[in-house]
């Protein structure tokens, strides 16, 4: 039986995740291997050139601010990640989704906790804690979710997960066979973060590795982690070169291809300390030594805390970073990583902070540059390249790396040579799958294809695989599929559960997992931390929210207050059928509005109103070079700032004009509202509000607010001229004036 | 062993090179520390490497974990997993997955022992 392949996406419509979830059996990748963004040299979107973009996608969503920009989205030329994290791959698909519609094209599927210690590989759909459990059916769904995705944006996305634990091996296997783009793989994890057995570990990566590069797979190192775990991440710079050389170093001597090997790097440091002047010379000395490899630029998750601000502005000096040096994949941290497994809207967050500040600094390294001269920088460049030789040196004069690693080389708080005896400590006989690895025998053979190693094929074998008519790396039809081994803990089980909530379309907040209810409460309480945080668990539950957690804090002031962010689950869901939602205004045709005002000469007055000198908001509607009522051939007689609304209307009388606008930012006194008020009052006791539209505008402004305080209309954030011409029109014709 | 920063006089022998000699020492000593981890991958193999290899045979993953549990337990995973199961199947005259399902069932055992012995 062949494929059934999906109908395209329609971006009006959710992912269709019944459907996904069928004939897996049959599917087979359209692809393998990487893909990399194609740069586009100069390229001009609206009234900008770009030195660093690369080809636009087909849909998407633009940074908020675009539509002064005529909704352009420049796409940075090195691929973007977003780590999923959700546990469930039916979630985790919708996930992907956004965040590839805001400009991500590498998926990180994080693992579910345990992962790699367990021998062999899963099957099904079960739920993982932290993660999914990756198996040949979750990568099958997912890539096949990714290959309609990449379609609906226009641009080829990698999927990515890790060939680690104690059975990287068979995760190699299935991930060329699934077509899967990318994967971490660095014996060092194991042995440092994992606690398997360091023979093992290298034995098994090599394999790892050598069918890997059979499928094109980016591999990713782990050098990252180092930084993650030191006591102090200043001092692990000489360090991190050693193991990403030695991660380097292994995978081309087993086949790999130096193209297809990119280093995980952070920079290690962030505030309070000076931290971009610590971190340059080192991304600067990396840079140096391994020129001839990809750099995956990862953003420091050391000193994360639960401030989303702080971990935004972090992350941003590490994109600066990248900018200065160079990426070829960036990658992201949400910036609720400090809280929680991260949530939808963060990971579009992180995705958009980096993708907004590799295109703000585009170019910038052709005007801003790193002084290599400068004598203290050049210095420390060089230290930490000499101190990592240093490393390297001790570590082959005590025998190599499995004696440095028996004597705790590793994540020590010094800065080699100093060290302070507490790095990692881990046994040549010890750890996680000790005393498994076993000497390939004489007669040693392996009938398949990319096996790395001793192997006895029989003389004349002219394809190592041969012998078996074909392996499953030469012949796709061979991979075999199993469904689910139970099949109480998978998807469809999960679907059953939310299939009354999702059959009816019902809508309930949620954060990771449709229909989980979690909510964010933002509060400021006048009261101490820790009265603060229990205040704010019982606001929370005043609010009917099932478990209440503070996820944020900050002190204000020790004493006035202090800033609380609570989660909390709220069990409603709201039936979209009972809203009701007022249709958007409809806007007339510019034929149209310029003949009526044409035909009548329209004139208009405009002012802000109060003691207000905001002028901008006013300009954007009436003036011809925004698109503004001028456009249509409106006399606009515009009085200025801090007008008050008498003068306003005597000019309209005046000028004989029909309408007026008014510019109000929202005051605290509700001054917006006595002068809308004052303004309709005036006019009707002037005996003109007949002849006159009243409209008032401004940021905070609603329709329903203005009509209520005497205005014919209120135009709020991002209205353009257009929708006041067009009202202007139909309100006039509805009036018969 | 803990020991203070002795960078400015460690570093001495280090002083007079380039940054290109700097650089090159500090790959010809990585590859001096990676080369024998590259023979020792070279020379082994692991229950993970044997389930690897039966995968590439087109055997799925249960069966590959019950055929490579009882080849470790049997001493064999040296001769290699995949071999054992070819060997099989090519007496038996069945495919590679046949003849691995026909061994994760503890069937056919006599035909390894004949060739490898019962060693353990």
């Amino acid at each position: 039986m062949t494929y059934r392949q999906s109908a395209p996406l329609d971006p009006n419509a959710k992912l269709d995740i019944a459907a996904l979830l069928e004939d897996l059996e049959h599917y087979r990748p359209r692809r393998k291997g990487w893909h990399w963004r194609e740069p586009v040299a100069d390229q001009r979107l609206f009234e900008f050139e770009y030195k660093q973009t690369s080809k636009g996608v087909k849909n998407s969503v633009p940074l908020p601010a675009a539509h002064y920009f005529d909704n352009i989205d420049p796409q940075p030329e090195c691929v973007i990640t977003t780590e999923i994290a959700s546990g469930r791959p039916e979630d985790d698909i919708r996930r992907m989704r956004m965040a590839a519609w805001h400009g991500a094209d590498h998926m990180m599927v994080i693992r579910t906790a345990g992962q790699s210690h367990i021998e062999g590989l899963l099957e099904g759909t079960p739920e993982g804690t932290g993660g999914i459990a990756v198996t040949r059916k979750q990568l099958r769904f997912t890539r096949k979710a990714l290959d309609l995705i990449e379609d609906e944006v226009g641009r080829p996305i990698n999927f990515h997960s890790y060939v680690s634990g104690v059975s990287g091996p068979e995760m190699a296997v299935m991930f060329a066979e699934e077509g899967v783009n990318g994967a971490h793989q660095d014996p060092q994890y194991n042995v440092l973060y994992r606690n398997i057995n360091m023979y093992r570990s290298f034995v098994d990566a090599a394999v790892a590795k050598r069918v890997m590069a059979s499928a094109g797979i980016v591999q990713i190192d782990g050098a990252h982690n180092a930084n993650a775990t030191a006591v102090k991440a200043w001092k692990v710079m000489p360090e991190l070169l050693v193991q990403h050389a030695i991660n380097c170093a292994f995978s081309v001597s087993v086949g790999m291809p130096k193209s297809d090997i990119a280093l995980s790097t952070v920079p290690p440091d962030a505030t309070p300390a000076p931290c971009m002047r610590m971190d340059l010379p080192y991304a600067v000395a990396l840079r140096d030594l391994f020129g001839e490899y990809k750099m995956r630029a990862q953003q420091n998750t050391r000193y994360m805390e639960s401030c989303g601000r702080e971990a935004t502005v972090s992350h941003v000096m590490n994109l600066m970073i990248s900018r200065l040096t160079s990426a070829d994949i960036q990658s992201t941290i949400t910036p609720d990583e400090g809280r929680n497994v991260p949530w939808h809207y963060n990971s579009v967050h992180a995705v958009n902070t980096a993708k907004q500040s590799l295109v703000g600094m585009d170019g910038l390294g052709e005007i801003v540059k790193i002084d290599r001269e400068n004598p203290a920088f050049k210095a420390r460049v060089r230290e930490i390249k000499e101190r990592a030789v240093l490393f390297l040196e001790a570590m082959v004069a005590d025998g190599g790396y499995f004696a440095g690693v028996e004597d705790a080389y590793f994540v020590d708080s010094g800065e080699y040579p100093e060290t302070n005896d507490d790095g990692i400590k881990r046994h040549a006989d010890g750890g996680v799958a000790v005393g498994t690895i076993v000497e390939r025998a004489s007669d040693y053979l392996a009938p398949v294809c990319h096996h790395f190693g001793v192997n006895h094929l029989p003389a004349g074998t002219e394809k190592a695989c041969d012998a078996i008519g074909g392996c499953t790396l030469c012949d796709a039809e061979k991979v075999p599929f199993i469904d689910e081994l139970d099949p109480s803990d998978s998807a469809n089980a999960r679907m059953a559960e939310t299939a009354d909530f999702r059959a009816k379309g019902l809508i309930k907040p949620e954060v990771q997992w449709a229909g989980d209810g979690y909510v964010v409460v933002a509060m400021f309480l006048p009261a101490s931390e820790r009265v603060a945080e229990a205040a704010a668990l019982e606001i929370g539950r005043a609010m009917n929210l099932a478990c209440p957690e503070v996820i944020h804090k900050q002190v204000m002031h020790p004493a006035e207050g202090t800033l609380i962010e609570l989660k909390g689950r709220l069990d409603t869901a709201i039936d979209p059928a009972t809203l009701v939602i007022p249709e958007p205004a409809e806007v007339l045709s510019d034929e149209e509005i310029r003949e009526f005002v044409a035909e009548r000469g329209l004139k208009c007055v405009a002012a802000t109103v109060g003691m207000d000198e905001h002028s901008v908001g006013m300009y954007e509607i009436i003036d011809i070079k925004h698109g503004g009522l001028e456009k249509w051939g409106f006399v606009c007689e515009h009085l200025g700032t801090s007008i008050p609304v008498e003068k306003l209307l005597d000019a309209a009388i005046e000028h004989a004009a029909q309408v007026v606008l008014i510019s109000t930012i929202i005051t605290h006194g509700r001054m917006h509202r006595r002068n809308m008020e004052k303004l309709a009052d005036l006019a009707v006791e002037k005996g003109v509000r007949d002849k006159l539209l009243l409209i008032a505008g401004g940021t905070q402004v609603t329709d329903e607010h203005a009509r209520s305080w005497g205005m014919d209309a209120g135009f709020g954030r991002k209205t353009k001229g257009i929708d006041v011409a067009s009202f202007i029109v139909k309100n006039m014709r509805e009036r018969g004036m | 062993m803990a020991r203070e920063d002795t960078f400015p006089h460690a570093r001495e022998h280090l002083a007079g090179l380039t940054d290109e000699q700097l650089e090159a020492r500090f790959w010809s000593l990585t590859q001096e520390i990676v080369d024998p981890l590259v023979e020792l991958a070279r020379t082994n193999t692991s229950p993970s490497i044997e389930r690897s290899v039966l995968m590439r045979m087109g055997i799925d993953s249960v069966t590959c974990m019950a055929v490579v549990s009882e080849c470790e337990k049997r001493g064999l995973l040296g001769h290699g997993a995949g071999h054992v199961v070819l060997h099989c199947a090519q007496t038996w005259g069945v495919d590679a997955p046949a003849a691995a399902a026909r061994l994760a069932a503890g069937e056919g055992w006599d035909t390894v022992g004949a060739k490898w012995g019962g060693a353990r």
